[in-house]
């Protein structure tokens, strides 16, 4: 009963690689974003804002079929990454973590924006006072007063990642060992005939998953609490 | 040399600030909440930038919009003690003050941690995190981290303005006793008299936006155009003496200054050692022939030098006592029954214990007497 079948093993290892590639590679973007976003005043700002939560307001489908033309073998970006690189990235493993990064992303962006807005900006004067230019300031007190923002951000994005669908399937598709990720296999599963037992499983992990992701981010964020002191 | 002069357009008020003085000892910018203090500090900490001006400290230009020059913060080299501490919540007090002390340019080193954890007596607090301190120790370990990266000149913007009156006691000793030994000139923002006689020999008055007057704190508190901004209240003079020696037998202690002998309440200080004092208008009594059988011991010779012009029922009377300026603070129908006028001889009667033990401040260094007030 609890072993995992060949077919569980691989759609939950696919999608935990798919959601661990997605987070970290949108990391630093991510950081980049919320900080522009909250410090700085450009043209275009508002369009940049709205950019980035477009994944929140379309339907997933919408957002897969974009990538799907961008980043498709003939997509302008597509056929560029792989004559420069030869990466193909739709229909693999690597378009279902760009599919699940995108709809993460406004997540990941909206609590490292909301901590960094609370940081407490004449703690970087008074740094700067103490002799660190701005890129240390930022490195040794804006990002450790801001951390729990980071962990909140990126284990948003990461549950959110492991549950993408309408966006991966439209853009990578559903290949098994590929693209086939735990909810799409369990998709897979409520279409076929004699599916339910498996899909309740997969259900099960889901859910386990879930609340493994939820307690590791509390106990991690009381810790980095204490350590910071507020 | 402190040489400033700065302009920027503000919501409130246009500032535009010009002074220069010498840059040592405490140098106090006094002047009402909203004057522009704090404005002018960040100026020369670089966390505001003037739309035009020159700043330089100690002969090293910092800002200077004509030749394009604006020497970031963190190599200014100028500690900056905030109102509210701004210590840094992720790291322990001694993280705290590694923080400058790691920046600091190896060869310009001074001051060492132990040499401010024992100065500040911070000891005990090494290890905790700034959310476990009281407001005083806050405060110190505030100053220490500012020392400890070995600052050309320290700001102080009103150090002690979030204390009650307990952690200021607390925390005022500290502050004259690295003002005494470290030699790091100070620009001490303040706006309690208080304070700036206790620790200051310069004075910046601001108000405004604009910097009124620039000289020494004995000098400007003794000014009386200046009244309405240094605070009628509290009006007095400041007076530099020396402990001569200790009367056993009553408990009182001899201060000489060049106008005479101070008789005062015990005090707990070696003979030689230098003190300041505020002597406060009300406290002073005029006579025009020497009181016989009277309960005040100190009475000094002296002439009327000046007398204030303010419509009242009282006036301030400016008198010289051998050198050294003291007010009194009378009614006018006294002044009319005296009959007094600008060189009248006087004898001002001080009672000892009208000698403000609060405002009792260690002297700086050599004391100045005034030659001549105003």
């Amino acid at each position: 009963m609890l072993e995992l079948t060949p077919l569980e093993r691989e759609a939950l290892g696919l999608s935990l690689t798919v959601a661990f590639w997605s987070v970290l590679a949108s990391l630093p973007l991510g950081l980049a974003t919320a900080w522009l976003l909250a410090r700085r005043e450009f043209y275009g700002k508002a369009l940049l804002n709205g950019l980035v939560h477009l994944p929140l307001v379309v339907p997933p489908v919408v957002v897969g079929y974009l990538l799907l033309l961008l980043f498709g073998r003939r997509g302008p970006l597509g056929a560029w990454l792989y004559d420069a690189f030869g990466v193909t990235v739709a229909f693999t493993w690597k378009g279902a973590a760009l599919a699940a990064a995108v709809m993460a992303f406004p997540l990941m962006v909206r609590a490292m924006r909301l901590s960094l807005e609370a940081v407490d900006r004449r703690l970087e004067a008074a740094a700067r006072t103490l002799g660190a230019p701005r890129f240390e300031v930022f490195l040794t007190v804006t990002l450790p007063l801001m951390s729990p923002g980071i962990l909140a951000g990126t284990i948003l994005a990461f549950a959110r990642s492991l549950g993408e669908f309408g966006a991966t399937i439209t853009f990578v598709s559903n290949i098994p060992g590929e693209t086939r990720t735990l909810p799409l296999a369990l998709y897979s599963l409520t279409q076929t005939p004699d599916g339910e037992a498996g899909a309740l499983r997969l259900t099960a992990i889901a859910v386990a998953l879930a609340f493994a992701s939820l307690a590791a981010s509390e106990v991690l964020a009381r810790r980095i609490r204490r350590h910071i002191g507020v | 040399m402190l040489e400033v002069s700065a302009r920027k357009r503000l919501a409130a008020f246009d500032l535009d600030m010009s002074f220069s003085c010498e840059s040592a000892g405490v140098i106090a910018v006094f002047g009402r909440s909203g004057a522009g203090k704090t404005t002018l500090v960040n100026m020369l900490a670089g966390l505001l930038r003037p739309d035009s001006g020159r700043i330089a400290v100690g002969g090293r230009t910092l800002f200077d919009s004509a030749s394009g020059v604006d020497v970031p913060p963190e190599r200014r080299r100028l500690g900056y003690v905030f109102q509210e501490g701004r210590l840094f919540p992720h790291l322990t007090v001694r993280g705290n003050l590694g923080y400058g002390l790691k920046r600091a340019p190896p060869d310009e080193r001074r001051i060492n941690l132990e040499h401010i954890v024992d100065l500040l007596g911070l000891e005990a607090l090494l290890a905790r995190r700034p959310h476990d301190l009281s407001g005083g120790e806050k405060q110190r370990v505030a100053l220490g981290r500012a020392l400890l990266a070995n600052p050309r000149l320290l700001l102080m913007d009103e150090p002690l303005a979030a204390l009650d009156q307990q952690r200021k006691a607390e925390v005022l000793p500290f502050i004259e006793q690295l003002r005494d030994d470290l030699g790091i000139p100070i620009v001490y923002v303040s706006h309690a008299m208080e304070e700036v006689i206790r620790l200051a020999d310069t004075l910046v008055l601001v108000s405004d936006g604009r910097t009124v007057a620039v000289g020494a704190v004995d000098e400007l508190t003794s000014r009386l155009d200046l009244r309405p901004l240094t605070g009628r209240y509290e009006a007095g003079a400041v007076i530099e003496a020396r402990v001569v020696r200790h009367d056993e037998e009553f408990e009182l202690s001899e201060l000489a200054f060049p106008g005479g002998t101070l008789r005062v309440p015990g005090l707990d200080l070696a003979p030689g050692a230098d003190l300041r004092i505020r002597i406060r208008a009300r406290d002073v009594a005029l006579a025009l022939e020497p009181p016989k059988d009277i309960s005040i011991l100190n009475v000094f010779p002296g002439e009327v030098r000046d007398i204030g012009a303010e419509p009242g029922a009282q006036v301030d009377i400016l008198l010289d006592l051998g050198g050294t300026a003291l007010w009194a603070r009378i009614t006018a129908r006294s002044r009319q029954d005296l009959g007094l006028t600008v060189g009248s001889r006087v004898y001002a009667l001080v009672k000892a214990v009208a000698i403000d033990r609060h405002a009792l401040g260690r002297s700086a260094g050599r004391p100045r007497f005034l030659s001549r007030p105003g």
